[in-house]
């Protein structure tokens, strides 16, 4: 259970962290970033990954903070979980990180790092993709960095795998804000508080009844389903949201199981952001 | 190849030579020799390796003693101070909080930080905070006490 040796590099600058990737990535070695580390050091731990380099950007200067911005909250890469949610920044955000892990893991990880990661399993991926977030990646590229915005239904692109290019960084993500009115909702059941979900689902739901969820764990990637056409009928629309699914079976659930759940879920996520939504408007 | 880091350990800087992959839990106990801080499963599951980074508990063994290089960490071994142990292990001695021991570093650690932040938690908030760490003797019942023991002690004192 001890990591496999690594090169360590730890830039100061965004320059010289994007710099180091390019050169490490290429080299088809495979160089991976560490941030808050609580998915990848247990993941090194467990020997499941052996990057040849390792580039530790929790030094580099102006990646951390949550910025408030006209029409959505800007999250950093060096955002911690516990930052992120004290700053209630974002209902939804919020709601969500209560739901990851423990308070203790919540000091280290990130918010950005647990995109990037994109367990099929974890909440945030599905945050980002209800909301129609997006990720900043940047390269380096001609002697400057090039930034590029990844939405996030084209940002997941299966288990454990998204769509940052080896070389580049992702440097923050941006969660839109709630349409004036709506509600939102993030239900999961887990067999242990803080263990990764066995089904889950948020919901938004928005003023003149628009609806959307995404189900997390039963799929390779966050499942999001638009069930407008079905509002107020939340159990048809969580009828509509179970035919979307394809679990599949592991040790801890089967997948008839799940696709039970995610639509018990569904019609009590929907639910639940639609009495927020309707408290609002009262 | 290895990095030389100066972590400042309990109040003391401490200087050490480390491969990049050490961990900070084997850091502490094998190059510092702080056996207190305890490793169970070593990836983030257990809470046996928690230490103050900051003065925010954070798992050892998912951290690395190179990325916290100039940082401050506190382990079991600092908590008491020079009139003894700390409220928060006289409250865990008083109610039977423990058996063997093994989970304690982690729950001292965690603890001391929880009720920094929350000195007046309610049931449900200490559940929470301690959710994190695992205990196979006990039942937690014991801790549960403990935790509103050692705030009680703290604000008699405060």
């Amino acid at each position: 259970m001890k990591p496999p040796p690594f090169t360590y590099h730890a830039p100061r600058d965004l320059a010289t962290a994007l710099r180091t990737l390019q050169e490490v990535g290429a080299g088809g070695a495979g160089g991976k970033v560490l941030a808050g580390g609580q998915s990848l050091i247990p993941m090194l731990n467990m020997r499941l990954v052996a990057p040849a380099h390792l580039v530790d950007i929790n030094r580099v200067a102006g990646l951390g903070g949550i910025g408030r911005e006209p029409g959505g909250v800007r999250v950093g890469a060096l955002a911690r979980h516990a930052e992120a949610e004290r700053s209630g920044a974002h209902p939804l955000l919020t709601r969500a990180l209560k739901l990851v892990a423990h308070p203790v893991i919540r000091n280290r990880g990130t918010v950005v790092g647990s995109l990037v990661h994109a367990d099929p399993a974890a909440e945030l991926p599905a945050v980002l993709a209800v909301l129609g977030g997006s990720v900043r990646v940047a390269r380096w590229q001609d002697g400057a960095a090039v930034e590029r915005d990844i939405p996030a239904a084209a940002f997941f692109t299966g288990p454990m795998e998204s769509a940052v290019l080896p070389g580049e960084l992702a440097v923050s993500a941006w969660f839109p804000s709630l349409a004036p009115g709506a509600g939102c909702a993030f239900v999961e059941v887990s067999r242990r508080h803080g263990d990764y979900a066995l089904a889950g689902v948020c919901a938004v739901v928005g003023p003149a009844g628009a609806a959307r969820v995404a189900c997390v764990g039963v799929g390779p990637v966050p499942v999001v389903v638009d069930v407008s056409a079905h509002a107020p009928d939340w159990a048809a629309a969580a009828r509509a949201v179970r035919e979307e699914t394809e679990p599949d079976d592991d040790i801890h659930a089967t997948a008839a199981y799940r696709r039970h759940l995610v639509g018990v879920l569904a019609e009590r996520a929907l639910r639940e952001a639609a009495q927020e939504a309707e408290n609002r408007g009262a | 190849m290895e990095h030389e880091i100066t972590l400042v350990v309990n109040g003391a800087a401490r200087r050490v030579r480390v491969p990049a992959r050490r961990l900070l839990s084997d850091c502490l106990r094998h190059d510092l020799g702080l056996t207190g801080t305890h490793v169970g499963c070593e990836h983030g599951v257990c809470g046996c390796c928690t230490v103050l980074l900051d003065g925010e508990p954070v798992r050892s063994c998912l951290t690395f003693a190179v990325t916290v290089d100039g940082r401050e960490i506190t382990t079991v071994e600092g908590l008491a101070g020079p009139d003894g142990l700390s409220p928060v292990q006289r409250a865990f001695a008083e109610c039977h909080g423990l058996q063997c021991g093994f989970c304690t570093p982690g729950f001292l650690c965690t603890v001391t930080a929880f009720l920094e932040a929350n000195p007046v938690p309610t049931e449900e908030e200490v559940l929470e905070g301690i959710s994190g760490n695992l205990c196979r003797c006990t039942g937690y019942q014991n801790i549960v006490k403990a935790v509103h023991r050692a705030a009680e002690l703290m604000a008699e004192e405060a």
